[in-house]
């Protein structure tokens, strides 16, 4: 579309940005002015400079935390996606299960983390869960709050459950956004269907599944509440990620620059990769 | 497609109803019962739970203190990210692509990042435990949301509809509000549906700007959970109940889901 050039536009974007930068702006500032302080307590803070930085960034709980969270993100990204693309491929297209499958798909979205957390660690409880006393029934020895593996296994499981759906509905959206007419054309030319999931249903799914990619990428880069309820970072720090690594910090130990030093460049992290996604997003729409 | 594959979508159901599941049997179980034996569904089905929390103000309340929060931030949400998506859809202006990866990157912030602050700030402007307190700060991740998704929207809607309406006289305000919004009701529904989902399911902003008037629900929860013992029961009733609200926003919103991502954001 040509759009006009006219900064008189700024007026109707002024409420947004007045509001977002009270809330962003000066909680970044705060996180700023601690991350480069120290204090002794009594409100009386020290100029530190980067060493705050140089602390966060060369500590192995740091490096620890953060490839913890770069397998998780990838594990699920590799799980969820081609699934999510799977299972709305195989839905029904039109008639009355439609709308059944869409709001029970869409169910886990819209429970409260927390709620997340504890219905699955309920779940997988070895002697009281469904999930768990089944696998020990079957032969298994699993114990998800006892063994690093296990462990992993339910948290992954538990974002899958939660979280497929999401690419699912989108996913979904843009296949029914395919004319009939792209597929009978392709029916005349005799295409096999993975021709035409490659070079019709590929395509046309494109920029949403970027957009699901991009959303489940950021998503799972700050997963917090469910996994905190769920192993709450262990057995030991086995499934400590980031997010709870900088919570035990903060609000744990109390200690605000490390923690505010680590906030910066845990945000800095995502910021960086997000970027990158947005701008080949960009350069799709553009082609 | 072959014949197997329809049953990709039905099992996958039944997988997230599993959990859901059992979820729901335990809230109907005695503590004897959950803890005593293991049984596929309740021996003897008891309301003692939800009594209870229908019974307890502090729970209840935790209810209404919720969406009350979620309410309140799903309207300015939507009512701000509404000119601010018009003017990104249809104008060019100083800084407009900065801007508005501006506002993506707090979509971005992990909230783990900005608890402390938040509550610092808030103290201080005196609105500590107060739904509003939530409601604004949830606008943080769904301003940008709703800008996104609603800019998606009006701009598949032709730039033809607003030079017809000025040429039949029609002033801005008068436009935008009588044609343009009815139009795109598809996309605000969309966006009101995420800005919902994403307040309500949030916790920890939620929980850190809160301590007893204006306690949310899921973190009346992780009291119980804490302090006395583990009432197994008792939390499951009460995640039981959080779904429902939830269940009932999709059921609203089913025919808009796939409709209206299609004409948006794709």
């Amino acid at each position: 579309m040509n759009k006009t050039f006219d900064n008189k536009a700024w007026l109707f974007v002024l409420p947004v940005v007045a509001l977002v930068a009270f809330n962003a702006v000066i909680p970044l500032m705060t996180v700023v002015n601690y991350s480069v302080q120290e204090t002794f307590g009594d409100n009386v803070f020290f100029w530190a400079g980067v060493t705050w930085f140089e602390q966060v960034l060369q500590s192995e709980r740091f490096h620890d935390a953060l490839l913890r969270q770069m397998f998780f993100t990838f594990s699920i990204l590799l799980i969820e996606v081609p699934l999510g693309v799977a299972i709305a491929l195989t839905m029904p297209r039109k008639g009355p299960w439609v709308p059944v499958c869409l709001v029970l798909m869409a169910l886990p979205l819209l429970i409260p983390w927390n709620v997340v957390g504890a219905m699955w660690n309920i779940f997988a409880l070895p002697d009281i869960g469904l999930l768990g006393r089944t696998l020990n029934a079957l032969g298994f020895d699993y114990n998800f709050t006892r063994q690093p593996g296990d462990a992993w296994f339910t948290l992954i499981l538990m974002d899958v459950w939660h979280w497929t759906s999401l690419v699912v509905l989108l996913a979904y959206a843009g296949l029914v956004s395919i004319p009939d007419a792209y597929y009978q054309a392709a029916k005349i030319d005799g295409a096999r269907p993975f021709a035409i999931f490659r070079y019709i249903q590929l395509p046309k799914m494109k920029r949403v599944l970027t957009i699901a990619v991009l959303l489940r990428f950021m998503d799972s880069f700050m997963i917090y509440t469910e996994l905190s309820v769920l192993t709450g970072g262990g057995p030991g720090n086995s499934t400590t990620l980031l997010s709870i690594d900088l919570v035990k910090i903060a609000l744990g130990q109390f200690d605000l620059g490390p923690a505010a030093a680590m906030s910066l460049i845990y945000f800095l992290i995502i910021l960086a990769l997000s970027w990158v996604f947005y701008t080949l997003m960009m350069r799709n729409e553009q082609q | 497609m072959t014949r197997p594959s329809r049953y990709v979508p039905l099992l996958y159901i039944v997988f997230l109803l599993l959990p859901i599941y059992w979820l729901v049997n335990m809230s109907f179980k005695t503590t004897n019962e959950i803890l005593g034996s293991f049984t596929l569904f309740p021996r003897e089905i008891t309301l003692e739970n939800y009594i209870a929390i229908f019974t307890d103000p502090t729970w209840y309340m935790g209810y209404v203190n919720s969406l009350t929060y979620v309410l309140i931030n799903t309207v300015i949400s939507v009512l701000v990210a509404l000119p601010a998506a018009y003017a990104f859809s249809r104008y060019r202006f100083l800084g407009d692509k900065h801007l508005f990866f501006w506002l993506l990157t707090n979509r971005m912030a992990p909230p783990a990042v900005f608890a402390l602050p938040f509550f610092q700030l808030y103290s201080a402007v005196g609105l500590f435990d107060t739904p509003i307190a939530v409601a604004l700060a949830h606008t943080l991740f769904n301003i940008p949301l709703a800008v996104w998704i609603l800019e998606g929207f009006m701009s598949g809607v032709p730039k033809e509809l607003d030079e017809t309406a000025y040429v039949d006289g029609h002033s801005f305000w008068s436009f935008f509000l009588k044609i343009f919004v009815p139009t795109i009701a598809a996309g605000i529904g969309v966006a009101a549906f995420f800005c919902f989902m994403f307040s309500w399911v949030e916790l920890l902003l939620a929980k850190t700007l809160t301590s007893v008037a204006a306690k949310p629900i899921a973190a009346v929860m992780t009291r119980t959970a804490s302090t006395s013992g583990y009432e197994l029961g008792l939390l499951a009733a009460a995640g039981t109940l959080t779904i429902i609200p939830g269940a009932f926003v999709i059921y609203f919103v089913r025919n808009y889901i796939a409709k209206g991502f299609a004409l948006g954001r794709v």
